[in-house]
């Protein structure tokens, strides 16, 4: 073990959590776990929140965040412990020996400074090279990870580049001062399909050309597969199972890891279309600046009864302004919005009650659509007596009948949001909206936020719920494989246009318009080099061109 | 026109229009004071006939709007009209005293701008340890102290028994600049500890409210110093609320001197204002409350529009 650069042993974390109502208490992040990391190769780490992923991932740094701290075991990097640095020492190792890559690049950046300032401080700072020579070094490394202008980029603030783009300036940040170690804490999450594949890419030639070491985090396994050569699961701040990123995607021999692994597999069979939609979008404009800026050009869709039809798209490709248009809240310039018949006042303040009720919303962010000063029994109950003027022990006995179809039962009704988990809190929003009795429910990124897991335990609800209430679901998501799980037809939206329109079947089969045809390919699959046949087969289709 | 531009001239026009309906109120506000000023300048044994004699030369008998316009004039060329208890130019005898108080003011401001900053950064460095609580300690009871109560303090220790200094700070014109500057420490050291508390309380508050930000978590990771980050990374993102305070209290300094001035029988606005006041002298209440509402508006604007040009979004657009 020669070239061992980090060793984790038996590494125990802590931090002091606040539970609403009772004393404060100790509670274990990260419990036992071990791991050590060659120079050159790529560990991923891979867990639900709370899996103590990133917590691990910053021990190396000396760094914990929000308060916890290293109770047991050893961080050895380099041949020496980490947790007997004294602060003066842990300084002189961050930026020098290990760097970060955070998960919102968008966020990392200071809004001030320029990026080259930036891309070279800890280079300056640890006096690994002078300005101008720090400077040629992020240039060189701004043309290897295929930025535009690679000579002027740094001259840029961060609201000058694109999202992508800062992850990969993000890259070069890291690289820069040329340390042993880089941290990758989920730094391809918060991008599109379509922007994650180029700057994995750049990022897996990056690692490969310089010969640092990484641990990467995601709790994507696709992603993971793509670059890492070792992969660890984790699971409540316990190590699950390690090994090879071929043994691990291939051979899982933990159930947990195995449910990982299988995780998108939901059976749904496709309904037809019948010849009366419940609403049907038609050739709806929508902007937003007093008309300015389009954001919905000439949008023609149907929702058929107790059928889903799904928004695919990037952000800002306006599947979340369909939505808008369609409730009401931003009345289209032009077109109209048809439900069972008959036209829709296009402004929300203009629909009866009923209509109202007729379509419901279920947000992406659960905890901040819930009020969280009120009970779950509360929730779920204000539609019950908006709506239909239930009251007291009626009441009640509503909201326990919706609990249950939940499948969280009665017991939660007195519970705040602060005491459910991510996944329960989404379905309270669920019960909330079914309490309505409506006929249409649109779910904007419902599952976005959640862990893989959990997110499928919500699909399956939403369908039994589909054919226990014969509700129809506008599903408004960026993920395909949710929407193979779940869309009886598909919409692919792109800057504000339908590009492609049809029953799920005929969305998915070839042959494909150009961008249905990149969307497609470049979500990840759980494949070994899979990422280099997808960039590969880019190359040929822009060379055909 | 770049986006820059457009808003600082929005600025400007409405700090303009907003001076403008200051004007009205004051005008408005002079107007509604009981009593009257024949009466007031004549004394109660004045006859009828050279009260209606007075009321007529002063122009009373115009109705109020027409009266407004002509005042309204005057001020646009420089004329603030003429003070009714000393028969002087209100412009003649009011510059020196705005010049006396902005000079009182500037230094007071020079010492308690940097001073409230740079303890601000040092609190938020050491937030909630000793040395915090001391600056922060320190800070709030100077300004949890009465003006007046901080002034005679200063007074007894410093003017009575060490006799370092003058209890009142005289000036005149051609005064040299030391004996000027001796002149004026004793109010600017209060003024000084009136406003600073209020501003280094914000700049610590902007330094920890951008410390939660995932810029600075990098900054931490980057291996720089606490200080460091809070120059190089915080300080420069909380500007602008810093900006807005600082200006808000440079507006207090010289609009707020009112007491301080009195203490001290320093010839400035403060004394000036308090004097004719008492002897329903209007125009010079007029004028006087007019300035400082311009001072007011003007350093706000000024305020806004550097919060402005601190802000890179707008400095360097898309």
């Amino acid at each position: 073990m020669a070239d061992t650069l980090l060793d984790i042993r038996n590494l125990r974390i802590e931090a002091t959590v606040y539970p609403p109502g009772e004393p404060p208490r100790t509670a274990t992040i990260v419990d036992d776990v071990s791991l050590t990391l060659e120079k050159g190769r790529v560990l991923g780490l891979i867990g639900e929140s709370g899996a103590g992923k990133s917590t691990i991932g910053l021990s190396p740094m000396g760094y914990g965040r929000g308060g916890v701290r290293i109770t047991g075991g050893e961080v050895i990097l380099n041949g020496r412990n980490i947790l007997q640095q004294s602060k003066n020492g842990i300084r002189k190792l961050r930026g020098r020996e290990v760097c970060y890559v955070a998960q919102s690049a968008a966020a990392a950046f200071n809004p001030a400074q320029r990026l080259m300032d930036q891309v070279v401080e800890s280079s300056l700072k640890h006096g690994v090279a002078n300005r101008a020579e720090a400077e040629k070094r992020a240039i060189a490394l701004f043309k290897k990870l295929s930025l535009p202008n690679p000579e002027n980029i740094g001259r840029r603030y961060p609201h000058q580049v694109s999202g992508g783009q800062l992850q990969r300036v993000m890259t070069v940040m890291a690289l820069c001062p040329e340390p042993d170690l880089i941290i990758f804490d989920e730094p391809t999450t918060a991008l599109d399909v379509t922007t994650q594949i180029d700057v994995l890419a750049a990022i897996k030639d990056a690692i490969r050309d310089t010969g640092v070491a990484a641990l990467y985090i995601t709790h994507d396994l696709a992603v993971v597969t793509q670059v890492a050569d070792d992969i660890m699961v984790l699971r409540h701040g316990k190590m699950v199972e390690k090994g090879t990123t071929f043994e691990i995607i291939k051979q899982p021999k933990q159930p947990y890891t195995q449910a990982l692994v299988s995780v998108h597999h939901i059976e749904h069979e496709e309904k037809q279309p019948t010849p009366k939609p419940i609403l049907s979008v038609k050739k709806v404009t929508a902007a937003y600046g007093n008309g300015i800026i389009k954001v919905l050009k000439d949008v023609t869709v149907d929702i058929h009864p107790s059928q889903t039809l799904a928004v695919v798209g990037e952000s800002g490709s306006g599947k979340s302004t369909l939505a808008r248009a369609i409730t009401g809240l931003l009345p289209p310039q032009q077109g109209e919005i048809i439900f069972e018949g008959r036209k829709l006042s296009s402004r929300l303040a203009d629909r009866s009650k009923d209509d109202l009720r007729q379509l419901q919303m279920i947000y992406q962010m659960a905890d901040v659509a819930m009020n969280p000063r009120h009970t779950v029994g509360t929730i779920i109950g204000r539609p019950l007596t908006f709506y239909f003027g239930l009251r007291g022990a009626e009441r009640d006995k509503r909201v326990k009948e919706l609990l249950e179809e939940i499948e969280m039962g009665a017991g939660f009704i007195h519970r705040y949001p602060a005491e459910l988990s991510g996944g329960q809190k989404q379905r309270v929003c669920i019960a909330r909206a079914l309490a309505a009795k409506p006929k249409l429910i649109i779910c904007d990124e419902v599952t976005s936020a959640l862990d893989p897991l959990v997110a499928n335990g919500i699909l399956k609800l939403l369908l039994n719920l589909q054919k226990m209430e014969q509700v129809a679901y506008l599903f408004i998501t960026h993920d395909l494989a949710t929407v193979k799980s779940i869309a009886d037809s598909i919409a692919v939206m792109y800057r504000g246009e339908l590009v492609r329109y049809g029953s799920k079947s005929q969305v998915l089969t070839p042959p494909f318009d150009d961008y249905t045809d990149l969307l497609l390919s470049s979500v990840p699959e759980m494949e070994i080099g899979w990422l280099e046949t997808a960039i590969a087969g880019r190359k040929m289709a822009s060379a055909g061109n | 026109m770049s986006p820059i531009v457009r808003l600082i001239v929005q600025r400007i026009a409405l700090g303009v229009l907003l001076l403008f309906l200051v004007s009205i109120l004051i005008f408005a506000g002079t107007q509604i004071l009981p009593g009257d000023v024949a009466q007031a300048i004549l004394g109660q044994q004045a006859t009828p006939e050279a009260l209606a004699n007075l009321r007529a030369e002063l122009g009373l008998n115009d109705p109020a709007y027409f009266r407004y316009f002509r005042w309204l004039g005057g001020v646009l060329t420089g004329d603030l009209g003429t003070s009714l208890t000393t028969g002087q130019e209100v412009t003649a005898t009011l510059l020196p005293r705005l010049w006396n108080t902005l000079f009182l003011s500037f230094w007071a401001a020079i010492v308690a701008v940097p001073l409230a900053i740079v303890l601000g950064l040092i609190s938020a460095r050491y937030r909630n340890g000793w040395v915090d609580k001391l600056i922060s300690g320190l800070a709030l009871t100077s300004t949890s102290l009465p003006e007046f109560f901080v002034g005679y303090l200063l007074i007894y220790l410093c003017a009575v028994k060490l006799q370092w200094f003058s209890s009142i700070s005289t000036v005149y014109d051609g005064m040299p600049f030391l004996d000027r500057m001796k002149a004026i420490a004793l109010p600017a050291t209060v003024l000084t500890l009136v406003v600073l508390a209020h501003m280094m309380r914000m700049t610590r508050a902007a330094i920890l409210n951008v410390m939660q930000s995932a810029y600075i978590e990098t900054a931490e990771l980057k291996g720089l110093r606490p200080i460091e980050i809070i120059r190089r990374h915080a300080f420069p993102n909380a500007i602008a609320p810093v900006i807005n305070v600082v200006m808000l209290n440079l507006a207090y300094l010289i609009v707020g001197v009112v007491v301080i001035e009195v203490i001290f029988v320093y010839p400035g606005m403060g004394q000036y204002l308090v004097d004719h006041v008492s002897k329903r002298d209007v125009p010079v209440v007029q004028a006087v409350g007019l300035i400082f509402a311009a001072v007011y508006i003007g350093l706000n604007i000024v305020a806004d529009i550097a919060a402005i040009v601190a802000n890179p979004r707008l400095r360097h657009p898309k």
